[in-house]
């Protein structure tokens, strides 16, 4: 454990130094501060509106600051050759790609800390409540499905050696989850054998995403999910991160470092 | 003197990429011996094969045939390195760290002590004269400071071997004389110094033993003298081994 939480503390060192995670934080800000000044139609549930756009900010924040952070730990680490004196020390491949999952997931975490803080205080200050339980709900079941999304983009970081080639598909595949994963039990229905059960196959394969989307929740003020089923869905959620990372092992072990 | 490394028959084979070529042999049936306190210079052409070795013995890429071992025991298990130093060529280390941090974060991974760490660590930046850049970004070195805070990472754990791959590539005159005088230094303290290098001139200065190799095969190993031999110098018998005819003067 050492040698991974040696690995991870330096990736989330490099997330906090890099300005990447600073500029979208900002922004995101920005354009929350701007919404929530200005009330255009004089509507009383306004502050609805700038809860959702911010809740979608962040989403897509979170999801940038995912994919491009762990997209490029492998690869820079490649090109860097940083990776030789690295595993020219008694660090296992197993423990560089658990450190770095782990390091990516937890700097993603910190990150969403960040966003959250803010998005409440901006809900408080015009709601005048603090619904803590609802946003811990929420964050947590969207850092489990940020695990996910680290865990694919590490395994894609070995597949793809550029991390530019990475990160397009990583986001092509998570949106294609998020708008279209959804959907693909019902279409299965409307096709013909063979290719019902391939879709069908399909919709039970993927990681369902939007499973962890609890923005609804959070601008509507609903009740709670029962927590047996938040635990579900995070042990669902666990259960993709460990079949990434076992992919992602699988892949690096045999894989040249130079 | 007892082996700190060994190769027995080592072959290693890399497939082509490309379907008509025939697989390429980068070791042909290498053995090598390297006893506690040596300094022991590993010279070749480019492309014979050095880096290859030097890659089984880390770890990075496993033997086709034969075996290596450092300590008695098997590269492939990763608790073969506790013990090594390595400094491989021309390594652009974690921009976005400074040399402390650097070498903090290797002394974790070898199980270092906070208490250790603190203590080795100001005596490496000092040995390697980065003790005034220790607190820069590594970003804001030059290609001879990165080099040596390479150095220092591969003395972090104080290794009883010490594997440097081609050492003072790209580092002006007193770059060159400072890795030699480090060297020599980890031989008085009785340390192994396994390294590669084109400098022909500063592996006779520092060398106890040599092996040439060439296109992978072995075509002489011992003591720098007796390779020697005859020739004006290292730099002539080397040439003669790899069968390089020297052009006359027209």
């Amino acid at each position: 454990m050492r040698n991974i939480f040696a690995v991870a503390g330096v990736v989330i060192k490099e997330l906090y130094r890099r300005k990447d995670f600073y500029v979208l934080f900002i922004v995101t800000i920005l354009i929350c501060l701007i919404m929530a000044s200005i009330n255009i139609y004089n509507d009383a549930n306004i502050v609805r509106y700038v809860k959702e756009i911010s809740l979608d900010l962040i989403w897509l924040c979170s999801l940038v600051i995912a994919v491009t952070t762990t997209a490029r730990q492998i690869p820079a680490e490649r090109e860097n050759r940083t990776l030789l004196p690295l595993l020219a020390k008694p660090l296992t491949r197993v423990q560089l790609i658990v450190g770095k999952f782990l390091g990516c997931w937890l700097a993603c975490g910190l990150a969403l800390l960040c966003f959250y803080l803010f998005f409440g205080a901006l809900a408080a200050s015009r709601e005048h409540h603090w619904p803590l339980l609802n946003y811990l709900q929420a964050g947590a079941m969207h850092w489990f499905m940020l695990g996910v999304v680290v865990a694919l983009a590490l395994l894609g970081s070995l597949v793809f050696a550029a991390p530019s080639s990475n990160s397009t598909i990583c986001f092509v595949v998570i949106g294609g989850i998020l708008f279209v994963g959804r959907h693909l039990d019902q279409q299965a229905l409307k096709l013909a054998e063979p290719a019902r059960s391939v879709v069908l196959g399909l919709y039970f394969a993927l990681p369902h995403l939007e499973f962890y989307d609890m923005r609804d929740l959070v601008v509507h003020n609903w009740p709670l999910i029962a927590w047996k089923y938040i635990a579900l869905a995070l042990l669902y959620g666990l259960f993709y991160m460990a079949a990434f990372l076992i992919g992602a092992c699988l892949v690096f072990r045999r894989k040249p470092v130079n | 003197m007892s082996t700190i490394l060994k190769t027995e028959k080592l072959r290693v084979e890399y497939r082509s990429r490309e379907l008509r070529q025939a697989t390429k042999v980068a070791l042909r049936g290498l053995d090598l011996e390297v006893g506690a306190g040596e300094v022991f210079g590993f010279l070749g052409p480019n492309g014979a094969g050095k880096t290859t070795t030097m890659n089984v013995l880390l770890g990075f890429v496993p033997p086709t045939s034969g075996a290596a071992y450092l300590f008695g025991i098997d590269v492939r298990q990763p608790i073969a390195r506790q013990r090594i130093g390595y400094l491989p060529e021309l390594t652009y280390y974690y921009k976005f760290l400074n040399a402390e941090e650097l070498l903090r974060f290797y002394a974790k991974i070898f199980g270092l002590s906070r208490a250790v760490a603190n203590q080795r660590i100001p005596e490496l930046l000092k040995l390697v004269e980065l003790e005034h850049a220790g607190k820069r970004p590594i970003k804001s070195y030059s290609k001879g400071m990165q080099q040596r805070v390479g150095l220092a990472q591969a003395l972090i754990n104080d290794p009883d071997l010490l594997i440097l791959d081609e050492p003072t590539s790209g580092l002006d005159p007193l770059g060159r004389m400072k890795v030699r005088e480090i060297i020599q230094r980890l031989k008085n303290e009785g340390k192994t110094v396994f390294f590669s290098s084109h400098e022909l001139g500063e592996v006779e200065s520092v060398c106890d033993r040599v092996a040439i190799i060439h296109q992978g095969e072995l075509k002489a190993i011992g003591r720098v003298a007796d390779i020697t031999g005859s020739h004006a110098n290292l730099e002539k018998a080397f040439l003669d081994i790899v069968g390089f005819q020297m052009q006359p003067a027209s």
